[in-house]
């Protein structure tokens, strides 16, 4: 048994966690979604009121899409939209869509609830009643074969590649072993591995999609002019971007890839999973992923539970809605920030421990973490967001070969 | 096992550093010993034997770029001597945090 108590949702999936999340719909009610959420710190509740939020004035179907599936995350129990009033976002699709999930959702429009004061003193007052109605939502036993879970690299040197990206490998094939579905995403790091990628595909149609994803990639990054490459890659020991690639790519694990999604997509059931986050299409909005965060909330959206979060130089970030275990790769950085890191990968540099000892560990450590235990990033109030502009088509039917 | 240096692959040229190591260490490398010419931090490369300009550069057995210099057994391998096969690589001056790209 993996003595998971899931939050059981009326769709049938199940969370780890509880959260009512305020959501701003345009960066002009940020402030104020910011404000209720702060009225809940140093509060029983602080921690599980957490603020989302969109930050532009003009409509977007992915960032709809997006806002939707973050809001019907099996880890949220209750939504308060905050909307300015005159902003583009859809708000009454978003609530309709949070209703018809069968969960408690208010909207409040800053223009029409009397200004500032006012709307952090409705929003409070709503979330303090919602939470005890959420509180009393049901539970159920959760499998490993239910859990989604994300992996992402951040803060990459050389160490990465070595020992946290084979660790975080080792525990993917251990979770897809016991039926988990895990994601693994960033195709503008994967630059270099399309053909040993692609022979991993459970059909070679799925393969020439996993190739072309990557390539779509490259075309990207090269009209940006920047690869998805930061300056202290390089000075921790990285020269390019397919050295970057190769080390992110072993993360992956070794088990087949069952499927390509785009952000939003659930995989239909456990497997490893390639998420394609290169927008499609003309080169529109910019960078893929601005930074870390954009890529984890992608991953949140796909259904993810919580994320393997594998750093060299030291990231700090956790998340808003699904928990994040740091995985520090460089033993140098684990002591300097030992109060961030969940994982000690760089015991494996220093000959202490097998990639497959770091592995299990991190495999149980996802089991503890879903059955209620605090990471640190959790601990220390982290719960980061970005969400911004973004366009794709959808997946055809050659991307999951195997759903019903 | 060369020192600290680990090699990851048969097919590599290069060796990854895999604690700091200082500058006039010996190391032993397959062509014989090599004193190395400045400190490589945790996780940096040196060349495993003599790297002409244009080779392509191996590391975990795969393709990670290509030499833009002549490369000597032992040297730093870095953005400094190698480019990407694919985008250009945006570093800022290397390892000591010095910006080059901040005009002073």
């Amino acid at each position: 048994m993996s003595g998971i108590q899931g939050w059981l949702r009326k769709d049938g999936r199940k969370g780890i966690r509880n959260t009512l999340v305020v959501a701003y719909l345009v960066e002009c009610a940020h402030f104020v979604a910011a404000e209720i959420v702060q009225r809940f710190r140093n509060t029983p509740h602080e921690g599980a009121v957490q603020l989302i939020g969109f930050p532009g004035c003009f409509p977007n179907e992915y960032a709809a899409r997006m806002m939707e599936r973050l809001c019907t995350h099996p880890n949220v129990g209750a939504v308060l939209f905050v909307s300015l009033g005159c902003e583009s976002f859809d708000k009454v699709r978003a609530a309709n869509a949070v209703d018809a999930s069968g969960r408690p959702v208010k909207t409040l429009v800053i223009q029409k609830a009397g200004g500032t004061k006012s709307t952090i003193q409705a929003g409070a007052d709503w979330i303090a009643r919602t939470l005890a109605q959420i509180a009393e939502g049901p539970r159920a036993a959760m499998g490993v074969d239910e859990l989604i879970i994300g992996t992402v690299c951040g803060g990459s040197d050389g160490t990465s590649g070595i020992s946290g990206n084979p660790a975080a490998g080792k525990a993917f094939d251990l979770l897809v072993g016991e039926g988990a579905a895990c994601i693994f995403e960033e195709t503008g790091e994967l630059i270099g591995c399309e053909e040993i990628m692609a022979e991993r595909a459970v059909t070679p149609e799925l393969g020439q999609l996993l190739r072309e994803s990557v390539q779509k990639a490259e075309r990207y990054y090269a009209t940006l002019g920047y690869g998805s490459f930061a300056a202290g890659n390089a000075a921790g020991g990285l020269s390019t971007i397919e050295e970057k690639s190769l080390g992110a790519y072993v993360k992956s694990g070794d088990s087949p890839i069952s499927g390509l999604i785009k952000p939003g997509d659930v995989p239909p059931k456990g497997g490893l999973y390639l998420m394609d986050v290169v927008p499609d299409g003309e080169v529109r909005f910019g960078f893929p992923n601005i930074s870390d965060n954009a890529e984890i909330v992608e991953m949140i959206a796909s259904g993810a539970h919580l994320s393997l979060f594998v750093t060299g130089r030291g990231s700090v970030v956790g998340s808003a809605i699904s928990p994040v275990i740091k995985i520090c790769a460089n033993p140098d950085t684990f002591r300097a920030l030992a109060e961030d890191m969940d994982v000690n990968a760089g015991d494996i540099i220093e000959g202490n421990r097998s990639i497959a000892e770091v592995g299990r560990e991190i495999r149980d450590l996802v089991v503890a973490v879903a059955a209620g235990k605090q990471t640190k990033s959790e601990e220390l109030g982290h719960r980061e967001f970005i969400l911004t502009y973004k366009s794709f088509e959808p997946i055809g039917p050659a991307c999951l070969p195997g759903a019903a | 096992m060369t020192g600290p240096f680990l090699l990851l692959s048969d097919k590599d040229n290069v060796l990854v550093a895999r604690a700091n190591a200082p500058e006039g260490l010996e190391v032993t490398l397959e062509g014989g010993p090599v004193q190395l010419s400045r400190p490589i931090p945790m996780a940096h490369k040196i060349a495993r034997h003599a790297i002409a300009a244009g080779e392509t550069i191996r590391k975990y057995g795969m393709p990670i770029g290509i030499a833009t210099a002549d490369i000597a057994a032992g040297d730093h391998v870095h953005v400094h001597n190698i480019r990407s096969a694919y985008t250009a690589t945006h570093a800022l001056q290397d390892a000591d945090g010095i910006s080059a790209g901040v005009s002073l």
